[in-house]
């Protein structure tokens, strides 16, 4: 049954994800203006976004559906359940058997088809191309994704993520070959999945390469708040659960408040390192052309089978 | 004997539809008495069917025989737990379609309603009459019974050529396939002159001739169900029939093939080999990708629809596959995983599709425009079928907390096991199957986009649009109960499955259902908690707090003001309903990444046309590859045949007289 402390674990990890999710993308956006010799923005420039975000009125355009005022609300929702279930502190999260990795990847389509609908909502021409260019990007990232998941799953003999994070933290210390096409995959995956360079930027307002802020164009005040905190909640989340998978080390198991207390700096620590990479990858690549995304993500996708028929061809059921 | 069984409830369902079919002849003109009184009677005995169905799963076979049939061989029928689920599917689906149908026929298109109506009620009779059927003649008679009142039923709008062609096109596919069928039960009998399911069932066949009986099946019912590439007439007949006849051809008359294959292959068959389940698997992900590929780039509602079913149909036939290999190496457990799968994406997809289908009827009433290029914005001026279709729009795209992916999530997670099998290139060959199962759930996902955005968001891409209207009651009845299906199969799996684990019992011998009482009724962890699990109700209570918390939390901290005006696009002054994507628009990245997929014929305007214009075809590779050489070929042969067709009586008497003669002197004692 759900204990207390595993209870307070829980929305004590969906109250980190909220407030650290924000800090995540400012790092990022900091260490960007570093590399690139720029004076960096606050740390907390994101909060202070979000803050004159919801102070502001919501200017709808008239061709506006209740489907668009809807999405937002519900591509939130979707990143905190996708938050709340991914072991980022502890595995002991009440809330992890209600989505194990396959729906967790249900998850992110459920909120990648909303925000696209409301991106062809009200009909404009960067409306639609932007939910078309997501949905491009969306159906070559989500096999990849499964694709990487499936070969943890098989290593983990399951598909619950607290499972195979626990089963990869116990781990031996033995390289598994598969592993490593999977990260490379994943990272991919990820750098697509949250509109980042190579794939998208998420500095650009150039009409002919912009993805998501096409698809955002529309929006604005607690509307546009909403999407960008959830976008943030998905950076955290990809970030979390790559981290969770590929590095496990020092999240904390069982019902121990110890190992909280180790369990935050660390990660803490790993986001930062993380957040640095990211910020460096995204400096020294340039965007892509739109059609040469496939050629990225289908890179990725083929990492992934790769890394499944190793795990399949040489690994055994080890 | 004064006991009312199951079965015979089923068959006096069976004789009220044909009976309520009949009434309708005695004011075949009166639209108002067929529509408002006969199908709602209709939709009563379907909501009959489905919950007697549901009660009996769980029991033990049922038999009777008529007194009608041949003189030795009268009809067998039989109700087990094969047949309930599929009646129950049958029974459930029909009601939400009837009642649409009731609010849906109106005077004036083709057909006098009372034909109309006599032929969807003998259509419903002999689907429910070819689940009950218990020998191959019986079978044949309610297998054809179908084909042809489906086939009147598509042909409803004859004056059309187009219309006209769809449905001779569906005739031959469905004879063809009829045919096959035929010749897999006379192997099936092998000879003994038994007839019956039942004498089948006791025939052991050398693994030849059981393979060619479990080939000539899956051509024959593959035929019906649409597989690659014997799908052509899909495509075709079902956006040439009305809306809830689309809808009864696609949620369920598919399935009664699905039924036919899954009776032949693990009831009547005893034998099984595992090659047998690689072939369903091949051609189950070749039909399911083709399906979802050319899905994505259809510009007309309905066909976009048809693909997205011959999408659905490989996914299943994938999943009979996988049952198949699982079966042939005695892991009944895994078997009975896939096996679920496969009853469950039978269910969802009956419900999602059917709820699909019938919003495209209340747009095309709305609009009269079946093309998407024409349609756009109607979000504004239909929201009930709007919102009702976005239910089935992420049911059928897969997506939680709905009903398509509680059936892909069980498949996925039967490919997971794959690497267990005992075989030295199917335990890597296998999972990576997966891959391609992945890319179709992401590919659909796409479609389903398109066909929502297009058709119900944006602006209107017609002024005539502006008139548009909201279904009626009935129709908002119909499509609300299919809704609810969907919500239901996707947010209490496990009190389903325990449901229809009857039908998995029957046929693999073991079921899921004791795995699942273990755990709560919420949760669905088919193998065990630690293993795989997945809560859609906590899943979709959570969102929905998360959703409902933040919006009221949102407007008690800051406000809730909203002003309305133009719309921003980066300050682009040119916003009217061309500047939006076309439907031929939003999919030019798939034929552009998928290129050899299709056979394109395109024209872009170069920079010096003084007439510029654009225009993309999309064609079926099939039909050049196959069915074009076929129809010369038999076109040639039939050439042939003309040369001794002179047409003078007395050369014809002379071939009879030359037979004759050859006849006697061969059979000379």
């Amino acid at each position: 049954m759900i204990s207390i402390s595993g209870l307070i674990g829980q929305i004590f990890a969906i109250a980190l994800a909220l407030l650290l999710a924000p800090v995540l993308s400012g790092w990022v956006g900091q260490c960007r203006a570093w590399f690139q010799n720029r004076t960096a923005p606050p740390l907390l420039q994101p909060y202070y976004m979000l803050h004159k975000l919801f102070h502001k009125d919501v200017v709808l355009a008239h061709g506006a559906s209740s489907l668009f005022r809807s999405a937002p609300f519900v591509v939130f929702g979707c990143m905190v359940l996708a938050c709340a279930i991914i072991p980022a502190l502890s595995t002991d999260l009440p809330l992890a058997p209600a989505a194990d990795a396959l729906a967790l990847v249900g998850v992110f389509g459920l909120a990648r088809v909303f925000i696209s609908l409301a991106a062809m909502d009200v009909g404009t021409s960067f409306g639609t191309l932007g939910g078309r260019r997501e949905m491009l990007v969306g159906f070559l990232a989500e096999p990849a994704l499964l694709m990487v998941i499936f070969t943890l799953a098989m290593i983990a003999q399951s598909t619950s993520v607290t499972t195979i994070v626990e089963t990869l933290a116990h781990r031996e210390f033995l390289v598994f070959p598969s592993l490593a096409f999977a990260g490379i995959a994943f990272t991919m995956v990820s750098l697509a999945e949250n509109a980042r360079v190579p794939v998208d930027n998420p500095a650009t307002h150039l009409e002919l390469t912009m993805i998501h802020e096409a698809m955002i164009l529309e929006y604005s005040g607690r509307h546009l708040a909403l999407i960008e905190w959830a976008a943030s909640l998905k950076l955290y989340a990809y970030s979390c659960l790559g981290l969770a998978l590929f590095f496990p080390w020092g999240i904390a198991e069982g019902e121990r408040f110890s190992g909280l207390l180790l369990a935050i700096p660390m990660l803490v620590l790993k986001l930062a390192i993380g957040g640095f990479l990211l910020a460096g990858i995204e400096t020294i690549n340039a965007k892509l052309r739109i059609f040469r995304a496939p050629e990225f993500l289908g890179t990725a996708f083929m990492l992934a089978v790769l890394g499944l028929l190793v795990r399949l061809m040489l690994e055994g059921s080890a | 004997m004064s006991t009312l069984l199951p079965i015979d409830i089923l068959l006096i369902a069976a004789c009220a539809w044909l009976a309520i079919g009949l009434a309708g002849l005695v004011a075949p003109g009166n639209t108002r008495f067929i529509a408002k009184t006969l199908f709602p009677l209709g939709a009563l005995v379907g909501m009959l069917v489905g919950l007697v169905a549901l009660g009996f799963l769980g029991e033990s076979p049922e038999t009777a025989v008529l007194v009608v049939g041949l003189p030795d061989l009268p009809f067998h029928l039989r109700l087990d737990n094969l047949t309930a689920v599929f009646a129950m599917l049958l029974g459930f689906t029909s009601v939400g379609i009837s009642i649409y149908a009731a609010g849906y026929f109106r005077q004036g298109q083709g057909s006098a309603p009372g034909v109309l109506g006599l032929e969807y009620h003998v259509f419903l009779a002999s689907m429910l009459l070819v689940l009950l059927a218990d020998d191959a003649y019986a079978f044949m008679v309610a297998w054809e019974s179908m084909a042809l009142s489906s086939f009147l039923l598509v042909t409803t709008d004859h004056r059309h050529e187009e219309i006209r062609r769809a449905g001779f096109l569906y005739l031959l596919i469905a004879h063809v396939g009829a045919i096959a069928i035929l010749l897999s039960f006379g192997v099936m009998t092998s000879g003994s002159g038994d007839y019956t399911f039942a004498g089948m069932r006791a025939q052991h066949l050398s693994p030849f001739w059981a393979s060619a009986a479990y080939l000539l099946a899956l051509v024959g019912f593959g035929a019906k169900a649409g597989l690659v590439p014997i799908h052509v007439w899909l495509p075709e007949a079902h956006p040439a029939a009305p809306s809830p006849v689309s809808a009864m051809m696609s949620g369920v008359m598919l399935k009664t093939a699905i039924y036919g294959l899954l009776r032949v292959s693990f009831d009547l068959l005893g034998s099984d080999l595992w090659w047998w389940g690689v072939v369903a698997l091949a051609v189950g992900l070749v039909t399911a990708l083709f399906g979802v590929l050319y899905s994505t780039v259809q510009n007309d509602m309905k066909r976009l629809l048809a693909y997205s079913s011959i999408e659905n149909i490989g996914l299943i036939v994938v999943g009979i596959g996988l049952t198949l290999i699982f079966h042939a190496y005695r892991m009944e457990a895994l078997a009975a995983l896939a096996m679920t799968a496969v009853l469950y994406h039978c269910l969802a997809h009956a419900g999602f599709k059917s709820l699909l289908f019938l919003c495209t009827g209340s747009v095309l009433h709305a609009t009269k425009e079946r093309s998407l290029g024409k349609l756009g914005g109607l979000i504004h001026r239909m929201p009930w079928v709007a919102w009702l279709a976005l239910a089935g729009v992420i049911a059928s795209a897969g997506l939680p907390p709905l009903s398509g992916f509680v059936s892909e999530w069980l498949l996925l997670q039967s490919f997971l096991f794959s690497p267990g099998l005992p075989h030295p290139w199917l335990n890597m060959v296998v999972p990576v199957a997966a891959a391609l199962v992945a890319l179709v759930a992401a590919l659909a996902g796409f479609a389903m986009v398109k066909f929502f955005g297009i058709i119900f968001l944006g602006q209107m891409r017609e002024p005539a649009l502006k008139d548009a209207h909201d279904a009626g009651t009935w129709e908002k009845v119909g499509l609300s109960w299919l809704a609810l299906l969907t919500l239901l199969l996707g947010i209490l799996p496990s009190t389903v499955i325990s449901r229809i684990d009857a039908a998995t019992h029957q046929l693999l011998g073991v079921g899921l259902a004791d795995k699942l009482n273990e755990q709560g009724w919420w949760m669905l962890a088919p193998i065990s908690p630690e293993r795989a699990s997945y809560e859609p109700l906590i899943f979709l209570v959570t969102i929905a707090a998360t959703l409902l918390l933040g919006r009221w939390l949102v407007r008690r901290l800051y406000h809730g003001r909203v002003r309305r005006t133009a719309a921003w696009d980066c300050g682009y002054w040119f916003q009217g309903p061309r500047a939006q994507d076309t439907a031929e628009g939003f999919s030019q990245p798939i034929r552009r990444i998928f290129d050899v997929m299709f056979r394109l014929e395109m024209h872009l305007p170069t920079a010096r046309d003084s007439k510029p214009y654009y225009s993309v075809k999309v064609e079926d590779h099939f039909w050049y590859w196959l069915y074009l050489p076929l129809a010369r070929l038999v076109s040639a042969v039939s050439g042939l045949v003309t040369a001794v067709q002179g047409g003078r009586i007395a050369v014809y008497l002379l071939y009879s007289f030359l037979t004759l003669l050859g006849l006697l002197l061969v059979a000379r004692p």
